[in-house]
């Protein structure tokens, strides 16, 4: 039956996901065991992904499958108990001032998210003031600034600025990603990495607060 | 129709007819020298296209907003006010001497747009700050269960669920019902009465005041670019525009998620889509072409890019259909230029088609490796751009100098080629784009 639900999410069959999934927690499985099934399943999708044999399609579909995944679960976790997995770490994200695009950044957010970061999600069209009030407010360790556009590349770099008058640069570790986004970027805007997709990513993350 | 003999010319015949009547320019007074200047920039786009060497590779730039950031003007100035639209797209064209026109039409009229309460971007002033150029809001405008209603009368689907979503002075056309329905006397009166309804009779003043206001921009914006051509012999480029049918899902009806979940969930219904947008863009480049003399077809590409979707999804929702695009534009006498935004390393093998004509089309990349794009297109299409964004807004004029001068002697060098940006400009130091023009001409012959 595990394995058959495992199977299921990894292969974006939904419904038989939604149905196998309901019969389990019918059937008394332990809502815990399930969630980190569940946990499992997207990791392995994120693996697929790596690979180059899933795509953007895929990690949509499988964020659709876990978000009823977890409506079915979350009544029948004991409160208390809900927070069983510990946060490998904060992570603040937002897509830069003048630019809207948000695609990319709630895929990095879903993808954080599932592999145990506790993550913050600003929005788009965020000015370098609203991160760091932000940061002060949530303390994160890590900020992810998303763009689309090329003209989002200056206010990525003014953010980095304002963590340093701030006096917050060190106190936080800083990402870019989007589609203009490349080492050279990432010098120019002063930020400490960046990712091409989702899942470097998740690898940054791990690799600077959550251990790999 | 450009000829009396229109249909039974072949599609070379086309291409060459078009052609002629874009280098010709028939009717328009040049300033002196200026005619020369254009039929040598046009020539060389053409040679481009027909994969021969040119007599020097053409810098034709995908450059957005640029041209008002350049004249130190707002990007919502140049979607308002006339007057500054056409200083700024003057004074980029006469600073950079560019091969092909940047059409300050791409800047639209922000006045239609607001008058009429336009949803599905957000503009300069208008949910984006002065400074930043327009962007698409994308949302869920078209239902997951709606995509009958879309195959069966898509005219009809637009009109009375499309526009009422996405124009705020539209919402009373969802009462309207099919003028279809007008196929004898008796039903004449009867297809009347939403018309008599008092919001759509609102509505349709709201029509009218925006035809008023689209007519001044025509008027305004054609007078720009008409001059830029007669007084600085620099072709116009973009002809006309459409789209790939997944992308007309994904950008203007579905969204990119939802288009994405119904991959996995309707995947019939969104291919039998498809099939009805193939035509509906084959006509919109063809007439748009048609109208502007100019026998480009703009296509961006969007969400095909390396990474959106696996190369199996790739050839079943994607290439047919932009493919089928493709072929309906080309048997016109057209030549597709597709803006292949991102990477586009993973397609190389499916664009590379037998059954597209060799020299009828052009594919401008952004960041794919532009040495696996000639081995795969060479001899099939006339292959643009690569100046990566990053370079023009990191890096100094000499870094954007060597990298051009690397593309024209490597990716260029047997012609087929020319020099452009891969993604759209917008803001960039004038220096750093001043250096690719200054490459072209010093490397390019």
């Amino acid at each position: 039956m595990q394995e058959k639900l495992f199977n299921s999410i990894v292969e974006m069959r939904e419904e038989e996901a939604l149905a196998l999934a309901k019969e389990s927690l019918e059937g008394g499985a332990d809502p815990l065991e399930m969630v980190d099934l569940f946990r499992k399943a997207v990791e392995e999708v994120g693996n697929r992904y790596e690979k180059g044999e899933y795509f953007l399609p895929e990690l949509m579909m499988t964020g659709q499958i876990m978000n009823q995944l977890a409506e079915l679960t979350k009544d029948k976790i004991v409160e208390g108990s809900a927070d069983s997995g510990k946060s490998r770490g904060k992570v603040m994200i937002g897509t830069v001032k003048g630019d809207i695009h948000d695609i990319g950044k709630n895929i990095v957010i879903f993808m954080l998210d599932a592999n145990g970061f506790e993550v913050k999600d600003l929005g788009v069209d965020i000015s370098p003031e609203k991160f760091v009030e932000e940061a002060k407010a949530f303390e994160p360790q890590i900020v992810g600034m998303s763009a689309l556009l090329t003209l989002a590349i200056e206010p990525m770099k003014e953010t980095v600025e304002a963590f340093e008058k701030a006096g917050l640069r060190d106190k936080v570790k800083i990402m870019v990603g989007g589609a203009p986004i490349n080492d050279a970027i990432r010098e120019h805007a002063g930020a400490d990495g960046w990712g091409k997709d989702a899942v470097e990513a998740v690898s940054l993350a791990k690799k600077w607060v959550g251990g790999a | 129709m450009l000829t009396d003999n229109w249909k039974s010319l072949t599609p070379d015949e086309k291409f060459q007819t078009r052609f002629d009547k874009w280098m010709n320019q028939e009717g328009v007074e040049f300033a002196p020298g200026a005619k020369e200047a254009y039929l040598e920039r046009s020539q060389m786009i053409k040679d481009a296209i027909e994969l021969k060497k040119p007599s020097r590779i053409p810098v034709c730039p995908m450059i957005g907003f640029f041209p008002a950031y350049h004249a130190g003007v707002s990007c919502e100035d140049v979607m308002y006010d006339y007057d500054k639209l056409k200083m700024a797209w003057t004074k980029y064209h006469r600073d950079m001497q560019p091969d092909s026109m940047a059409g300050s039409f791409l800047m639209s009229s922000g006045k239609t747009l607001e008058h009429l309460g336009y949803t599905l971007y957000k503009w300069p002033g208008h949910g984006t700050n002065p400074n930043t150029p327009y962007q698409c809001w994308e949302k869920e405008y078209m239902m997951a269960d709606e995509y009958d209603d879309l195959i069966n009368d898509p005219t009809r689907y637009w009109m009375t669920k499309y526009m009422p979503r996405i124009f705020e002075a539209f919402a009373p056309w969802q009462m309207l019902g099919p003028f279809t329905d007008i196929i004898e006397l008796p039903f004449v009166p009867a297809t009347m009465i939403p018309f008599g309804i008092p919001d759509v009779q609102e509505s349709l003043k709201k029509l009218i005041e925006a035809g008023n206001l689209a007519m001044e921009w025509i008027q305004a914006v054609g007078a720009t670019d008409g001059e830029t051509m007669a007084t600085q012999g620099i072709p116009p480029f973009l002809g006309g525009m459409c789209k790939a049918p997944f992308d007309t899902l994904g950008d203007t009806l579905r969204g990119t998620q939802p288009l994405m979940l119904d991959i996995f969930r309707q995947p019939d219904k969104v291919l039998k889509a498809m099939e009805v947008l193939i035509p509906m863009n084959i006509e919109m480049g063809v007439r748009s072409a048609t109208t502007n003399n100019c026998p480009m077809v703009f296509i961006p590409l969007h969400k095909g890019a390396d990474g959106f979707m696996s190369k199996d999804q790739y050839r079943k929702f994607y290439w047919p259909q932009l493919k089928a695009v493709m072929l309906g534009l080309i048997e016109e006498g057209l030549v597709p230029l597709l803006f292949a935004e991102g990477g586009y390393n993973e397609r190389l093998d499916i664009i590379n088609d037998p059954e597209v004509p060799a020299g009828r089309s052009m594919w401008y990349f952004d960041t794919t490796d532009m040495e696996k794009a000639k081995a795969a297109l060479h001899g099939q299409a006339c292959i643009c751009g690569n100046l990566p964004a990053s370079v023009f807004q990191a890096g100094k004029p000499q870094d954007v100098e060597e990298y051009a001068k690397n593309l024209i002697e490597t990716i260029g060098k047997d012609g087929g080629f020319i020099l452009g940006n891969g993604s759209v400009l917008d803001e960039a130091p004038s220096e750093n784009v001043k250096a690719m023009f200054e490459a072209g001409r010093k490397y390019g012959s």
